[in-house]
């Protein structure tokens, strides 16, 4: 497990809250502010409600039940996204000069260019392996940014409180109803040269409202915890609390929080290169996508241009979710436990009928291993 | 009352600041862009007299006005209606370009969001009670469709559809050779279906399936509380607990999202149209940005901000109307 997984939290093994904590709440669901968007789109965190009081046993290493459990939808996820990155790191290495020419043009694929070439005969793959690397680099900045952000204007304001708590807040909710791409388009058309740390920027700085949501809502409620107030009376500054009691146990939340932030920053960027607001000088998948389109590759029928961009942008995404899957279910055990009792319970009852099975035929009583 | 004034009073608060976002970009920006814009307009010929002075006004170049006088005259512009007019359809009126777009896109935006909102909860319902069985192996699924790009699900559809079979137009909101105009017949009508699926298929593809797994995780949340074990135990058809105790409970985020949620499908829309040249709001917001159009850039923003904006307030004053609680509580 310990070495398929890199874990952020193995060296925290002091003061871990039980997984189960981080559940509860959801309870505050009427909280309609902070309600609003994630916990919708993540109900996991909305979720909560009474997560198992006397989680599992405490026996052996503490972190063990913050780490995921080893999944076929997280071994799907891992492998799909060391698969794109390795590939990202690894074939721009091998394959042609990305803007060498000097190929014919709008061949379909065959031995010497797996993937085709373009209008212009760029080797497709060689810039899929480029552009693998461009859009990666962008997600990645941009997702640290962006969850930078969402630290300061989530947790700061749910653990301070009071104005700071209204002001942030404020802004908060501001830029989560503010629509993002039309703003980001707004930025980047402004700006004649766009660097890749630019356009990284605009996509954080627009993308880290609906996490900074999450994470308020969960600093609130932590701030009430007993052990925070001990560090209050001891005399802990604000910020040491923060860094030292509330974010180490936010941090399946945050890797959450994060790999959403670089899914959507991914998924921006691939919007505004295709429409020719990406990077300047820089291949991304985005750019592939742009090229195609005013290359008409959809009239000419050149799929080996289009697709395989989007298939790239699509595995990542959908290989990060997965992962986030995983996390999701170490935040909310509900997600876990109740499938798992509706199941023993259909198990139980094929076994052995009761004899009132009509009325009870899809019933979802959780037992004993929900509660 | 007090959770009415509050929301309302947020909504004026964004809106302001939106409009200040979009007053102050432009001028805060390293560079002047008025001067940027006005030599790329004279590379490609004279510059009409009413044309630059419109740019200045809105980018705010060197002019004998403060800050504070152009921002003034800004807000005064923008309450007579007046958004400056288009520098690439100079002499039109931003607001007459915009008038033009905006049914299309509502019509197809809204349409497909509604269509997809009612097919995601209504699967995600299901899966949610059919926890624990085989359905929980769809759920991962969803996620793919999730990270699939909008303008590529577009860009894919127009090639299965359009070029390949070649069943569906893929160009347009209605056949530009047949008609000249919109006009009231079936024909029209027909043509505008024809022409309108591809884009709404692309929506309902790209967002039913974070509906879904929003709702199919409420309702295992849902099903799991005491209500739902004390419903089952008095006796309850499985059809009443699930329509009245589980989905009415769990749709409630969904429905407090579905604002926010807007404003992703706004987003995918403005590339999605760009693929199928739909004339509508996004596809505007292109045209002005390729022709550095500012202040159709402008105009477009702002309308999209306000419509986003009143969705997410109706959806909010809906919502503090079907959960009491939001009230007292907000």
């Amino acid at each position: 497990m310990d070495d398929i997984q890199p874990s952020p939290t193995a060296e925290h093994e002091a003061d871990l809250a039980p997984a189960a904590d981080l559940g509860t709440m959801g309870t505050q669901l009427v909280d309609k502010e902070s309600l609003a968007a994630r916990e919708a789109i993540n109900p996991a965190v909305a979720a909560g409600g009474a997560a198992a009081p006397g989680a599992p046993s405490r026996k052996g290493w503490r972190g063990a039940q913050l780490m995921p459990r080893i999944t076929p939808k997280l071994i799907v996820g891992l492998v799909l996204v060391v698969g794109i990155v390795a590939f990202a790191l690894i074939a721009p290495l091998f394959t042609q000069d990305p803007k060498f020419s000097g190929n014919p043009a709008f061949e379909p694929p065959n031995g010497d260019h797996i993937l085709g070439t373009t209008k212009l005969g760029y080797d497709v793959f060689a810039q899929l392996a480029y552009g693998a690397k461009g859009s990666l680099q962008v997600g990645l900045i941009a997702g640290l940014i962006a969850l930078s952000l969402s630290i300061v204007f989530g947790i700061v304001a749910g653990y301070v409180g009071g104005f700071t708590d209204e002001a942030l807040s404020l802004v908060t909710n501001v830029m989560l109803v503010i629509p993002g791409l039309p703003l980001m388009i707004v930025i980047a058309s402004y700006a004649q040269q766009r660097s890749m740390l630019l356009v990284a920027l605009i996509l954080g700085v627009t993308g880290w409202a609906g996490a900074a949501v999450v994470l308020r809502s969960q600093a609130r409620s932590l701030r009430s915890r007993d052990y925070v107030a001990a560090s209050k009376v001891a005399g802990e500054k604000s910020f040491r609390i923060i860094a030292v009691e509330i974010l180490p146990n936010l941090l399946p939340l945050l890797a959450a929080q994060f790999i959403a932030a670089v899914v959507l920053a991914i998924l921006g960027e691939a919007g505004l290169s295709y429409l020719g607001l990406g990077p300047n000088g820089v291949i991304t998948w985005g750019t592939m996508l742009n090229e195609a389109q005013t290359g008409n590759a959809l009239s000419a029928g050149a799929w080996w241009w289009f697709i395989p961009p989007g298939l790239m942008i699509s595995a990542f995404g959908c290989g990060l979710s997965l992962i986030n899957f995983s996390i999701d279910e170490i935040i909310n055990p509900k997600l876990r436990s109740v499938p798992a009792a509706a199941r023993s319970v259909r198990k139980a009852k094929k076994n052995k009928p009761l004899p009132t099975a009509s009325s009870s035929r899809t019933a979802a009583a959780p037992t004993g291993t929900a509660r | 009352m007090k959770f009415y004034a509050r929301r309302l009073a947020f909504y004026v608060i964004t809106l302001w600041a939106a409009i200040s976002l979009n007053f102050f970009i432009p001028r805060l920006l390293p560079g002047n862009p008025a001067d940027i814009i006005l030599a790329k307009m004279a590379r490609n010929g004279e510059i009409p007299p009413g044309v630059e002075k419109t740019v200045r006004l809105l980018l705010g170049a060197e002019s004998d006005q403060s800050m504070w006088e152009q921002y003034l005259q800004y807000w005064g512009n923008l309450f007579r209606g007046n958004l400056g007019v288009s520098v690439t359809k100079y002499p039109t009126p931003v607001t007459e370009l915009i008038g033009q777009a905006l049914p299309w896109t509502i019509g197809l935006v809204g349409l497909a969001t509604i269509i997809s909102v009612l097919i995601g909860v209504g699967l995600g319902a299901w899966a949610g009670w059919k926890r624990g069985t085989w359905v929980d192996n769809l759920v991962p699924g969803s996620t793919l469709l999730q990270s699939l790009p909008y303008f590529w699900v577009a860009l894919l559809l127009a090639y299965l559809f359009s070029v390949q079979w070649q069943i569906l137009p893929r160009i347009g909101a209605y056949d530009v050779f047949t008609f000249d105009e919109p006009e009231q017949s079936w024909a029209f009508v027909l043509s505008v279906l024809k022409h309108g699926t591809l884009p709404a298929l692309t929506i309902v593809i790209s967002a039913f399936g974070g509906w879904m797994l929003g709702m199919r995780n409420m309702m295992v949340s849902t099903l799991a509380e005491d209500y739902i074990t004390t419903a089952e135990a008095k006796g309850l058809r499985p059809r009443r607990i699930f329509m009245t105790y589980a989905v009415r409970n769990a749709a409630l985020p969904s429905i407090a999202g579905f604002g926010v949620a807007l404003g992703f499908v706004v987003a995918g829309s403005i590339v999605m149209e760009q693929v199928f040249t739909y004339p509508g709001i996004g596809k505007l917001m292109i045209t002005a940005v390729q022709g550095n159009d500012y202040p159709l850039m402008q105009g477009v923003f702002l309308v999209i901000t306000i419509a986003v904006l009143s969705a997410n307030l109706l959806m909010d004053l809906v919502y503090g109307f079907i959960d009491p609680r939001a009230r007292t509580r907000g």
